[in-house]
């Protein structure tokens, strides 16, 4: 009579890939223990200042564009707040424009006009082809070459100048009687959110479409308009205006933020463009037919027909789009925009040298950012995904 | 038994030497330095007169002849360098981290970076101070009337600290355009970007050589702050801080008991009791520092005493055509000064 047969126990498959795994882990921990310790021992040795208190010391330098309120006398912390937000604000324009000009490239490489098609294929292969540095370089010399000097600065109508110090716009400053004015426009845009959303069951229940834009519109602008005129317009503006070597009051859009929002947005649209072509082309070709013979123009086949289902191609591999525009603003410091990593990563770290926290913050900033971007993309694409009822 | 004597014998020969002063405490890095068969040197990406490449790629300014100085010492051969340019705002990282045994980059001693990160600066190589330039057609001839203005200026350095400073002191406005590398300054400075561009007076006259019209700018009279420029190394190897400290006073002792490239090899004959000590004729200097006797002799051979290397690189042989000023020895009225070997 046979016994089963018994494997030993280490011999056994399960026991032998716990240990594997756990002879991994430990190797990862000794690694990350040695370079550690390389750190501390150095650190030591070399008398290098640690800690983050350096946080609540005072930076004393200047940066040229601060979307919160920054003098020589705030702190550090107060430098890598300001660094966040000049990097989020070119990430984010740079991504709302990379994508508009993305999928119009995109849908333009697929177009039947010879001419378009062409047109934007030429820009996707010159554009994804050449380094990015090289371009933010390209636009920010040219864009420095071509504006003239504050004392020749283009105007329009006194208001708005363009010249090699950067754009020059109104700043809107609101005076008393303005809440009463923004309440107004709250419950405007809430009653055009009611519309929209009753538009759209209407149209779920009974196939009928209204259009709804121009009730919306209507909404958004015609109360708080009213409004204001009750209220004797409660606005004014700070007009630019040239004293001295620049111009001074209103809002500047730096030359630096120019170029980088121009570089980083047609670099990462000549990606997209790719990506929306691929999305689109991978939708059956049945679904065109389908809603040529459902009686849909063009616009509208690509709009309700072709587009919602090319999404779900589109989004993953857009998501990553997102994410190295994101991280390929850093390249911002070679052209002084004044973004996390110039003015965090580099002056403060040139000024305090604690290498070690400040690239520890910086990477955790970024993968913060990161994280955040695809949690809203994965929640984005859950939503278009195919729901099968 | 004949085994016991022979491990006694090597005991007391070890306890001997390491007592002996002559050999004392050696340092690490030169000894890792001597390993590699060169100097690793950080210096500017490019500083006309102080760190600059030819066409060659062949290096040369007053930072990088310290540099040579130190492998003169160490190698009998002012060749035996590595040259390694770096910005302003990575050199002290890029120290800290091994990448390169000094650093030799016009770096600003100050307090911060002596105590807090960690560096050993071994003496001031150029006093300097920092000033503005401006194009002759803005009319400008006082700092004081940059109220309003944009600066260019490099990031990371202690030019951008004092900036802030003098226009928070006058209470003057200022928009701060700071780049990360030279070229960029100079092409944005160069392209208008910019009413003034400022760095330490040194380099504002370097610089200048390189924009389209260097004759359509000059520099303005205030001089806003004190930058003693000097080589630094990291802490933690004081034998290693000692004998890059030595060269640089070598050299400056040299330049005050005038030995020179050219006579040194009779200053050999000399009977002045410092000349003799100073080139090895008599004492054990060299030895201490864990070099040779002749360590000073190899210095100014190979690459002249401070004074040769200062005229060569920034002086009136060179197109910069800088007086010594400050940078005259304490006998001339200037404020270089080296303790005595002895
Ligand atoms: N001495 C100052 C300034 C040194 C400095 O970096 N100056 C600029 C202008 S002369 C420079 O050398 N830049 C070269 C570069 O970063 O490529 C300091 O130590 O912070």
């Amino acid at each position: 009579m046979a016994t089963p047969l018994r494997i030993a126990w280490w011999r056994r498959r399960r026991t032998r890939d716990l240990l594997f795994q756990a002879a991994l882990i430990a190797g990862v921990l000794l690694l990350f223990g040695i370079m550690a310790n390389n750190a501390i021992q150095t650190v030591e040795r070399q008398h290098i200042a640690t800690g983050f208190g350096f946080l609540d010391h005072t930076a004393g330098f200047d940066v040229v564009q601060t979307l919160v309120r920054y003098d020589e006398t705030s702190t550090y912390g107060r430098v890598l707040l300001v660094g966040i937000l000049n990097t989020l604000l070119v990430a984010a324009i740079g991504i709302v424009l990379a994508t508009l000009l993305g999928f119009l490239v995109g849908i333009g490489q697929l177009s039947s006009n010879w001419l378009v098609a062409r047109l934007a294929r030429s820009f996707v292969e010159i554009v994804r082809n050449l380094p990015l540095l090289l371009q933010i370089f390209f636009w920010y010399f040219a864009v420095l070459r071509a504006l003239p000097g504050p004392r020749e600065s283009w105007g329009v109508a006194d208001a708005v100048f363009l010249n090699n110090r950067g754009l020059y716009l109104p700043a809107p400053v609101a005076e008393s009687g303005f809440g009463f004015v923004m309440l107004a426009f709250a419950a405007g845009a809430i009653a055009s959110i009611f519309m929209f959303l009753r538009a759209k069951a209407v149209r779920e229940r009974t196939g009928r479409v209204s259009p709804v834009a121009p009730g919306t519109t209507a909404l958004l602008v015609v109360p708080a308009l009213l409004a204001s005129a009750a209220a004797g317009f409660p606005m004014s503006f700070s007009v630019p205006a040239l004293s001295g070597f620049n111009f001074q009051g209103g809002i500047v859009v730096l030359p630096e933020m120019m170029a980088l929002v121009v570089a980083l947005a047609t670099y990462t649209a000549s990606y997209i463009a790719e990506i929306v072509r691929a999305g689109i082309e991978g939708v059956a070709r049945g679904q065109t037919e389908a809603a040529q013979a459902l009686g849909l123009n063009r616009g509208q086949m690509l709009r309700l027909v072709i587009v919602p289902q090319a999404m779900r191609q589109i989004i993953p591999p857009l998501t990553s789009q997102y994410l190295n525009l994101t991280k390929n603003s850093s390249l911002a410091v070679a052209i002084a925009y004044p973004d996390l990593v110039s003015v965090f990563a580099g002056t403060t770290l040139s000024q305090t040298g604690q290498a070690i926290e400040i690239i520890a913050i910086t990477m955790a900033v970024y993968l913060t950012l990161s994280l955040l971007t695809s949690a809203f993309m994965n929640w984005y694409n859950a939503r278009v995904a195919l729901t099968e009822r | 038994m004949r085994s016991t004597i022979m491990r006694f014998a090597a005991l007391a020969v070890a306890g001997m030497l390491a007592l002996a002063p002559a050999f004392a405490a050696p340092s690490p890095t030169l000894a890792k330095v001597k390993k590699n068969g060169f100097l690793r040197c950080g210096v500017n990406e490019g500083l006309p007169g102080f760190s600059v490449p030819d066409t060659k790629g062949e290096w040369a300014g007053m930072d990088v002849d310290f540099c040579r100085a130190i492998a003169a010492a160490i190698f009998n051969d002012p060749k035996k360098v590595r040259f390694f340019p770096t910005s302003a705002k990575v050199r002290f990282t890029a120290l800290q981290a091994g990448d390169f045994d000094v650093l030799s980059r016009n770096t600003t001693w100050t307090i911060s970076r002596d105590v807090q990160i960690g560096l050993e600066f071994i003496g001031v190589m150029y006093f300097d101070g920092q000033g503005f330039m401006v194009p002759k057609s803005a009319k400008v001839t006082s700092a004081r009337q940059l109220d309003g203005a944009s600066v260019c200026t490099n990031t990371g350095t202690t030019t951008e600290l004092n900036l802030a400073d003098y226009f928070r002191a006058n209470k003057m406005k200022y928009k701060v355009i700071a780049f990360e590398r030279n070229n960029e300054v100079i092409s944005a400075y160069d392209k208008g970007r910019c009413d003034a561009y400022t760095t330490d007076a040194s380099g504002l006259y370097a610089e200048r050589l390189k924009l389209t019209k260097p004759d359509d700018h000059i520099v303005l009279p205030e001089i806003i702050s004190k930058e003693p420029l000097g080589p630094a190394v990291n802490q933690g190897d004081q034998p290693w801080g000692d004998l890059v400290r030595w060269t640089f006073f070598a050299m400056l002792n040299a330049e005050e008991l005038g030995v020179t490239s050219k006579n040194v090899d009779q200053m050999l004959k000399s009977p002045n009791p410092e000349v003799r000590r100073l080139l090895g004729v008599e004492g054990a200097f060299g030895e201490s520092l864990g070099l040779t006797k002749d360590w000073a002799v190899r210095i100014v051979r190979h690459v002249g005493n401070y004074g040769e290397v200062f005229e060569r690189n920034v002086g009136q042989g060179s197109p910069l055509k800088i007086k010594r000023g400050m940078n005259a020895l304490h006998t001339k009225g200037g404020l270089q000064y080296a303790p005595p070997v002895r």
